[in-house]
């Protein structure tokens, strides 16, 4: 029997990454910021974005895109904090956002009235590492409820994350969780992750989250107005 | 678990590469997956094996290649290994490195009968 080898040389996901590349070209238009944001599940994402919103609500024009399972729970919550672009992705039992998932989401935002989308992955520190969202930026977030070691067990997302938030520092000293321990755990995987160490209980750390999110916005614009 | 989904894509581009090619009796499909594609091979292989049980891909074995994560340091200019995903240069032990491959998820070819 003869065989053939024919070779074929195409990327897995190379329809996810069309469509990812084509939302980045339409928010990089618009002079959108944006950020995937990715942790396991029950880290603090929602609490955080609640959190922003109070704060920059009213210096900055936020769209959130919120992933889930199975509810409308976070995005109810982003809505309440004040979020005034909300729009839930429900994933129906898929363990990650995808770029089709998000265009469909985009389709129904005013992108004229944007000028930072934060899309919110499914809890999970595994399977949103592998699709490309079209964002700027992953952000990933861990809390001092969690293992110190969570780079070395996941690294493929710490090492295509560009910035880490350890969240949950009102709870330090009440595990065996080591900051320190844990910052050089992330920097190991990739020393290039911008870092950030917040409670969203006491406002600890915000600020500087805060502060970055307002320079990543003007940076853009300074750099679109060039 | 997103090894189905990512197995339901390999079919899909199978299936149109076969029609366009008109392959009818493949015998293996070469996958390349890098150590951080975020993918487990074992978790795709049994993906595959039950997407395409009763189908006329089921004899088809899915053959994966995997990896290695290997980079370029950006201080020394030497091209390294990663291991164990320390990411820290061998030679000048800086950890300022281009990953070079290893993110690979790749359909690389198939063998027909």
């Amino acid at each position: 029997m003869i065989e053939e080898r024919i070779t074929v040389e195409r990327k897995v996901l190379s329809e996810n990454d069309r469509l990812a590349a084509e939302i980045r070209r339409r928010l990089t238009e618009r002079g959108i910021v944006s950020l995937n944001l990715v942790s396991s599940p029950g880290s603090g994402k929602t609490s955080l974005l609640e959190k922003t919103l109070g704060a920059l609500n009213s210096k900055l024009k936020i769209a959130l895109i919120a992933g889930d399972v199975q509810t409308e729970n976070d995005a109810d919550r982003l809505l309440q904090a004040g979020g005034k672009i909300v729009r839930p992705i429900i994933t129906g039992g898929a363990c990650h956002l995808d770029a089709r998932m998000v265009t469909k989401a985009l389709e129904q935002i005013d992108l004229e009235e944007v000028e930072i989308l934060f899309i919110e992955n499914v809890g999970n520190l595994v399977c949103p590492s592998s699709y490309d969202l079209g964002e700027d930026m992953k952000v990933v977030t861990m809390s001092t409820t969690e293992g110190d070691d969570k780079p070395l067990k996941y690294p493929a997302m710490f090492r295509r994350s560009s910035a880490l938030i350890i969240n949950k520092t009102d709870l330090l000293g009440h595990s065996d969780f080591d900051l320190e321990r844990a910052k050089e755990n992330a920097r190991s995987i990739n020393p290039d992750l911008e870092l950030f160490e917040t409670s969203c209980r006491t406002g600890e750390g915000l600020e500087t989250w805060y502060e970055w999110l307002i320079r990543l916005v003007r940076d853009r614009k300074a750099r679109d107005a060039e | 678990m997103h090894e189905l989904g990512i197995a339901l894509e390999i079919i899909n581009i199978v299936r149109e590469e076969s029609s366009k090619r008109n392959l009818n009796r493949l015998q293996e499909i070469g996958i390349r997956l890098g150590s951080l594609s975020g993918v487990d091979p074992e978790a795709l292989s049994f993906s595959f094996e039950a997407a395409t049980l009763d189908t006329l891909l089921a004899s088809a074995k899915l053959i994966i290649e995997q990896i290695p994560v290997r980079g370029k340091c950006r201080s020394c200019g030497k091209e390294l290994q990663v291991d164990d995903f320390v990411f820290m240069c061998p030679h000048c032990d800086s950890v300022d490195i281009d990953i070079t491959q290893g993110q690979e998820l790749d359909l690389a070819y198939l063998v027909e009968k």
